[in-house]
């Protein structure tokens, strides 16, 4: 028997478990790229309109850094320019959550034991969760292409753009490949993977914030989305980014493969220690169990928003000097108001795109309220004298502080970083960290959406992973798209004021306060009523 | 909620999973200070009937009292007073036995650090381990010495001893009986009839979610069969017309068979007559009255499988 033995066999288990979820998440991913270019063919139909258009992403430094380079004003050239680096975070993201689903949380939940004992090889398990969720990637690759073909785009450039997105797919499988094996649990694995794919963003945004030629414009060739972004779609091609692509993947595919010999199942690189006998005095609540079990996550969190708010305020100082050394555009934005209107809404577009990720965290924070029922750890707790109230709340305000707390570090650091390379921290700081607070009731909305679900309808919680992505793209490409108005307003994030042009209503933040308020205590209500370990 | 003669009582109980019926007019009374086995197959109902007990799932009809509270209602004020152990542990992998003893411990409102001690050396369990590298039969140790140290006056144990060997299933018994003696209730639900018969006053047998036999091990057996071997001085004729006979098996002059304790008298009598040269005659375990309830329904057996499969984990 070798170790590939019975591959086949949890390849068909895998399609027979995911058989709603991957196709639906291939054909949304596939949707949107499509739906974004109809979009453009419609809206701009003429290459004047285009070409005024381009006009306006070339000349503003702050938009080529968050969204990437501009290389052609095609449709099929916006298309590519406006979705291709925002989706291929999104697939590796979707790619990395299924192979740590299909291995490590497998481990955990000790039925790969069960599968082991049987007629399956040492690497099964890991092939075939590669080997499928590369597949799906090519499946997604194959639909966007001929979807974008449909449209009357041309050939070379759809496959290159539905490639382009397979490849970072293929890339996050690698790497989340090897994060299952390092790590000592299924969370730890996928937040390993996870910090990678934020990295790999965050790269991307500093070098292309850098500037074309740019001292730090190298960056973006580290950077996994880079790559796909320098694949070119619908601007000559260029095809030797997937050299990169597929080099890395299969040196990261073999290390996943030489680590998963050496290891034992259940268990990461990392040996396990001994814990105390006793439980320390304080640990006597459900709260503190909570801190126990949520603290590790949130101090991870907090530095990588650390990091992220350290990154986004060098790349708005980078930003300003671009503008500040280029007097032919300082005609074109004193008209506007100034370079200080761009660094503005480059901070706005950012802190919004954090709020999102801070609702990630709270999300999982909040479901971890559904992954302990499942666990059956909600039982033990329950039958003690903790009622159902107090249990569900000590998780709950790790969902509900946490994601301020994100936020607030997200914004110091930002502010700070930036305030002092342009020597005003006493303005700059607190305006960069009221554009991220400012989020917050909409963080909540989605927290009190997870909470809803959890408490109603537990079975379709994870229907809130959905949500969050779906608000993502509206705030993407919905104003691009001019999307009907009552579809953005579906989103919370849409709702929030943009304090830094100066608009500081605040009957908005009322509503979406109320909104949070209401879902969580719809969710604990149907909570409290229903049946505890049976979803 | 003061102490009363009843410490669970349920009746007439329904709970139904979308088609599939848990519960079906069970009865069950649990008297305060006794140890009460609550047997029964696999997916006949008794994890739901613990659930509905602890306020964690709510029943469609009948009544249940608990310590003379509302298990739903009292739900918080009752869990103070009781101990849980749930049949299938699974721990936070990130803390360590001595840790869950504790927590659970503290949040039942009270541990016995001293049997606390003496538990963990009895059972042999290391408090240092993360739950993460902690066996079946480790996890559930953690439970049960978290369960057994409590200051509490009910426990209530799923399946208590499925995953621990025999050395620790005797230690196991073996508080239980301390216990029994210091007159704490127990609602034992088992599938393992010696571990019954060691420990427990009285015994329902349930069955699709509904208590086909309940009393003390004495009354069961009185309802059942005695089986008697005998060798005797001739072979027997006529034995199997005689009322009251089962399972008759003879070989030549050797005769085993299972008699009603009604016809007892009538049997012995015949055997007598044909004259008897050694005999032995012994009480019905509970593993009979068990298997005699099974095989009763027999046809029913496939339909009993498919709704093991629905019940909640």
């Amino acid at each position: 028997m070798n170790g590939l033995t019975g591959t086949g066999s949890l390849i068909r288990l895998i399609l027979r478990r995911d058989r709603l979820t991957l196709p639906a998440w291939t054909g949304l991913l596939a949707f949107v790229v499509i739906a974004t270019a109809a979009g453009f063919a419609q809206l701009y139909p003429d290459p004047q309109g285009r070409q005024a258009l381009a006009a306006t992403v070339v000349g503003n430094p702050a938009l080529l850094s968050l969204v990437g380079p501009l290389y052609d004003t095609s449709i099929g050239g916006l298309t590519a320019w406006r979705i291709g680096g925002i989706m291929a975070l999104l697939v590796g993201l979707v790619s990395l959550i299924i192979v740590i689903r299909h291995t490590r949380t497998e481990e955990e939940a000790g039925r790969r034991e069960l599968l082991g004992s049987t007629v399956v090889g040492r690497h099964a398990q890991l092939s075939a969760a590669l080997a499928m969720t590369c597949g799906a990637n090519l499946a997604l690759a194959a639909l966007v292409a001929a979807g974008l073909m449909g449209l009357g785009l041309p050939s070379s450039g759809s496959v290159a753009l539905g490639l382009s997105l397979a490849a970072s797919g293929w890339m996050f499988t690698a790497v989340a490949g090897v994060t299952a094996q390092l790590a000592g649990s299924a969370g730890a694995a996928r937040g390993i993977a996870v910090i990678v794919l934020g990295l790999s963003f965050l790269l991307r945004v500093a070098g292309d914030g850098a500037g074309e030629g740019g001292r730090l414009a190298w960056l973006s060739w580290l950077s996994p989305i880079g790559w796909a972004q320098r694949v070119r779609p619908f601007a000559g091609e260029s095809w030797w980014p997937f050299v990169l692509f597929i080099g890395s993947a299969l040196a990261l595919t073999a290390t996943a493969y030489a680590l998963s010999s050496r290891r034992d199942i259940g268990s990461g690189m990392l040996p396990q220690r001994l814990g105390p006998a006793t439980g320390s005095p304080g640990l006597r609540s459900p709260l503190a169990l909570a801190w126990r079990l949520q603290r590790g996550g949130l101090i991870a969190w907090i530095a990588g928003f650390a990091v992220m708010g350290l990154v986004i305020g060098g790349v708005a100082q980078s930003l300003s000097e671009i503008l500040r050394s280029a007097p032919q555009l300082e005609g074109l934005f004193a008209r506007i108001g100034g370079q200080a209107i761009l660094i503005d809404a480059f901070f706005s577009t950012t802190m919004g795109l954090f709020a999102l990720v801070a609702s990630a965290y709270s999300v999982q924070a909040a479901l971890r309220l559904r992954t302990e029922e499942e666990g059956q750890r909600a039982e033990p707790v329950l039958a003690t004298s903790v009622g159902r109230l107090s249990w569900a709340t000590s998780h709950l305000v790790f969902a509900v502080i946490g994601p301020a707390v994100l936020l607030a570090v997200v914004g110091l650091t930002a502010g700070l970083t930036y305030g002092l390379s342009i020597g005003d921290v006493g303005r700059d700081l607190p305006r960069v960290l009221a554009a991220g607070m400012v989020q917050l009731p909409a963080v909540w909305v989605l927290t009190g959406i997870a909470v809803a679900l959890y408490g109603l309808l537990p079975r379709l919680a994870s229907l809130i992973w959905a949500a969050l992505v779906v608000f993502l793209l509206l705030g993407q490409v919905g104003q691009m798209l001019q999307l009907s108005q009552w579809l953005l307003n579906m989103s919370p994030f849409t709702h929030v004021p943009a304090v830094l042009v100066g608009n500081v209503s605040l009957a908005p933040l009322v509503w979406l306060l109320g909104a949070a308020v209401l879902l969580t205590a719809a969710g604990l209500a149907g909570f409290r009523r229903r049946d505890v370990g049976r979803g | 909620m003061s102490a009363t003669a009843t410490a669970i009582s349920v009746s007439n109980l329904f709970k139904s999973f979308g088609r599939t019926r848990a519960l079906d007019g069970l009865d069950l009374a649990v008297r305060t200070g006794e140890v009460h086995g609550f047997l029964g197959p696999n997916g006949s109902g008794k994890t739901t009937t613990l659930r509905i007990l602890l306020g964690l799932m709510r029943a469609n009809a009948g009544e249940a009292h608990l310590l003379g509270g509302d298990p739903w209602r009292d739900t918080v004020a009752l869990h103070r007073r009781l101990a849980y152990v749930p049949g299938d542990i699974t721990l936070w992998p990130e803390l360590s036995g001595g840790e869950v003893i504790d927590l659970l411990g503290r949040m039942r409102g009270g541990l016995d650090k001293r049997r606390r001690t003496v538990l963990l050396e009895r059972f042999d369990l290391d408090p240092t381990k993360k739950c993460r590298t902690y066996s079946k039969g480790n996890r559930q140790k953690v439970a049960l010495v978290a369960a057994l140290a409590s200051d509490v006056e009910l426990l209530m144990l799923d399946e208590p001893t499925a995953g621990l060997d025999p050395l620790m299933e005797a230690v196991f018994r073996e508080f239980i009986l301390k216990d029994r003696e210091n007159g704490r209730t127990v609602l034992l639900s088992s599938h393992i009839l010696g571990e019954v018969e060691a420990v427990c006053d009285r015994v329902t047998i349930i069955r699709h979610g509904r208590a086909v036999e309940t009393g003390t091990l004495t009354e069961l057996r009185h309802l059942s069969l005695t089986s008697i071997s005998a060798g005797l001085a001739n072979p027997p004729s006529g034995l199997a017309e005689l009322p009251g006979v089962f399972d008759l098996q003879v070989d030549g002059t050797r005769v085993r068979c299972a008699v009603d304790n009604a016809e007892l008298d009538s049997v012995l009598r015949y055997l007598v007559s044909v004259g008897v040269r050694s005999l032995t005659s012994q009480p019905p375990s509970l593993e009979e009255l068990f298997l005699r309830h099974y095989e009763t329904e027999q046809p029913s057996r496939v339909s009993a499988a498919r709704a093991d499969d629905e019940t909640p984990r």
